[in-house]
């Protein structure tokens, strides 16, 4: 495909709604910002699924919070795909309010005052977590596609590394959404003994042939730039934001609804009372999606976008466990909630029921909500008072049975 | 069977759940099988400290018992029991829904499968008043039990105590315990076995298990 035809509109004049695109990569480096650093597998490397070794390597994170002296009130945030460890706090990139800063904060549903939330950049991220733009200390250049390729279990392996440095045994509750959900599954069938509670929003434990599908059409748009030069976009002194942007306009929709696209732009008009017979943005939502895409490549690292899609891709809780999800989980001590939303068509809810009737199946202590919202994906990073009230029910009854059960022993 | 006649009650249960959870030994593992908005869950944790787990068919329903805390799913007697292994729980509750299910027979031979003991509770269909509905009035019965008309009836396989108990020995069941209660919400209960029982119990509540 001539790499032209997947440039957005109209080539290096484009700009909308005051945003650039193909500017200058991101204000701030990686390692430039700011928060806790914590650097791992020096003695012993983490392996990662694809067979390699990496140690030392470095987990960013951010706490909010006070672990308590016994330290057991910590939970632990897994973001999505494009998420990133800034949960709760004013993005030091974009300036705006951390993705799940609804949920996460003083008297919030996860209450800071009084639990310590740890949330930590994945392994092949952009944010500060080794990842395919750091520095491969072998050849002083970037790694690039030389990066080996992560998994959902590399990641949390990473994360389960960051809490044997943190001294943190075991913690209270994991919880994540989207991608963050398949970590939290993943973290629960492989660290059963390491958290008393799981949360998992919106996710799979498996990513569908349609979701592999939209993937391959993102990572085709970024490898179809001219500007990715195999990955060595960097050692170019290029970044292929134009392929970014267009794999993040598609992904977009996806986290949608038809209705809440319908209900948001319909056909309006953008700035202007009738169509312009061109290919301009007439359109309200062809400005929306294009806004999306050219702030997402501000602060998103076109490789960590492969890599990470590809983990994603990857995950398949059951096929290491003889294709039953049900023995990946037998006999788990672990409290489950389960929530998807009903306009959610990336990871419909009998994604989530399959989980669910597994847990069954395995006599795990398992509650499913299923949220009535024509938000989409989306809906779990928005004000959705049901849900709300579903979280705030099963982190406050997982508490008091845990209270329960430690009086038992006692 | 126990010959119990003024069960002590709580005052915030519904009665035929307030004689289910006197069944249920503390310490319990539960599994509640149309648990509704979780008013038994959440009793029996309350006061008997009971592992329990909620099936709901609303998802309004399972949604309210998750938000106050309780462990539940969405999901139906019929379709999903049959996920849950063998002996995963020590009793199984069905109460007030055993009647609109598909297949009762198949249900409860799930319920004293998946617990050691089942509790099951349903309306009789051969309480009096349902009898002279039928005889005298000629028409399909309705009472506090069953207060729907036959064209919107969730109701679809109703029985009397006596049918009940065919069907448990049919499939080898147990009925360790059988309580009938009264039209007045229950203020009476007496022993659900025989003739007296089937005209003058207005619902029943039966503890079972399977024979081994």
């Amino acid at each position: 495909m001539d790499a032209k035809n997947l440039r957005l509109a109209s080539g290096s004049a484009l700009n909308l709604v005051g945003v650039r695109v193909g500017g200058a990569a991101s204000s701030l480096r990686a390692d430039e910002l700011p928060g806790h650093r914590a650097v791992l597998g020096e003695k012993t490397p983490l392996q990662l699924d694809c067979g390699v070794d990496i140690g030392p390597f470095t987990v960013a994170y951010q706490t909010y919070g006070q672990l308590n002296a016994d330290k057991s009130n910590a939970i632990l945030v897994f973001h999505a795909l494009t998420g990133d460890q800034f949960c709760a706090e004013h993005h030091p990139i974009t300036g705006k309010s951390g993705w799940w800063s609804d949920i996460v904060g003083p008297q919030k549903i996860i209450d800071t005052n009084r639990w310590f939330i740890i949330c930590a950049n994945v392994l092949g991220g952009c944010m500060g977590t080794t990842g395919p733009s750091d520095i491969d200390p072998r050849t002083n250049k970037p790694f690039g596609l030389s990066f080996p390729v992560i998994t959902i279990a590399d990641m949390v392996r990473a994360q389960v590394m960051l809490l044997d440095h943190l001294g943190i045994e075991k913690l209270f509750c994991v919880i994540g959404g989207s991608m963050g959900a398949m970590q939290a599954l993943q973290f629960a069938q492989a660290y059963p003994n390491r958290t008393f509670a799981t949360i998992a929003i919106a996710g799979a434990a498996r990513h569908s042939a349609q979701n592999i599908a939209f993937h391959e059409v993102g990572r085709q748009a970024i490898q179809s730039d001219p500007e990715w030069h195999n990955g060595n976009y960097l050692e170019f002194g290029t970044r292929p934001t134009r392929g970014l942007a267009v794999a993040r306009m598609v992904a977009h929709i996806t986290y949608l609804s038809e209705t809440a696209l319908h209900r948001k732009f319909g056909r309006a008009l953008q700035n202007r009372n009738t169509i312009t017979y061109g290919f301009d943005a007439d359109f309200q939502v062809e400005s929306y999606l294009r806004h999306q895409g050219i702030t997402f490549v501000d602060r998103f690292d076109p490789n960590s976008y492969l890599y990470i899609t590809r983990a994603m891709d990857y995950f398949d809780l059951a096929a290491e466990h003889g294709g039953t999800l049900a023995t990946a989980f037998r006999d788990t001590p672990v409290r489950f909630c389960i929530v998807s939303f009903t306009s959610d068509w990336l990871f419909p809810t009998p994604e989530s029921r399959s989980v669910v009737h597994a847990l069954n199946a395995a006599a795990a202590n398992v509650s499913f909500a299923e949220i009535p919202t024509d938000k989409g994906h989306d809906a779990f990073l928005l004000d959705e008072p049901e849900f709300h009230a579903v979280l705030s029910g099963f982190l406050e009854g997982s508490h008091t049975r845990r209270e329960q059960s430690k009086g038992q022993r006692a | 069977m126990n010959g119990r006649t003024k069960p002590r009650l709580t005052n915030d249960l519904r009665v035929d759940l307030g004689l289910i959870a006197e069944m249920i030994p503390p310490g319990s593992r539960v599994l509640d099988v149309g648990c509704g908005d979780g008013e038994l869950l959440e009793y029996l944790a309350r006061v008997k400290n009971v592992d329990g787990r909620g099936i709901e068919l609303s998802q309004k329903g399972v949604n309210q018992c998750v938000a106050r805390g309780l462990s539940a799913v969405q999901g139906d007697a019929d379709d999903d029991l049959k996920d849950y292994p063998s002996g995963a729980f020590d009793f199984a509750i069905l109460s007030q829904t055993l009647q609109a299910t598909w297949d009762p027979k198949g249900v409860l031979s799930n319920l004293v499968r998946i617990g050691r003991h089942a509790i099951v509770s349903f309306p009789n269909f051969g309480y009096w008043r349902v009898r002279i509905d039928l005889l005298l009035n000629g028409r399909m019965p309705r009472t506090r039990q069953l207060p729907d008309a036959w064209y919107n009836t969730p109701n679809i396989h109703l029985c009397t105590f006596t049918d009940f108990s065919a069907l448990c020995r049919e499939i080898n069941v147990a009925i360790e315990e059988g309580l009938a209660l009264d039209i007045e919400g229950g203020r009476k209960a007496f022993p659900a076995s025989g003739w007296r029982a089937n005209i003058l119990g207005a619902q029943g509540v039966f503890k079972l298990q399977k024979r081994s």
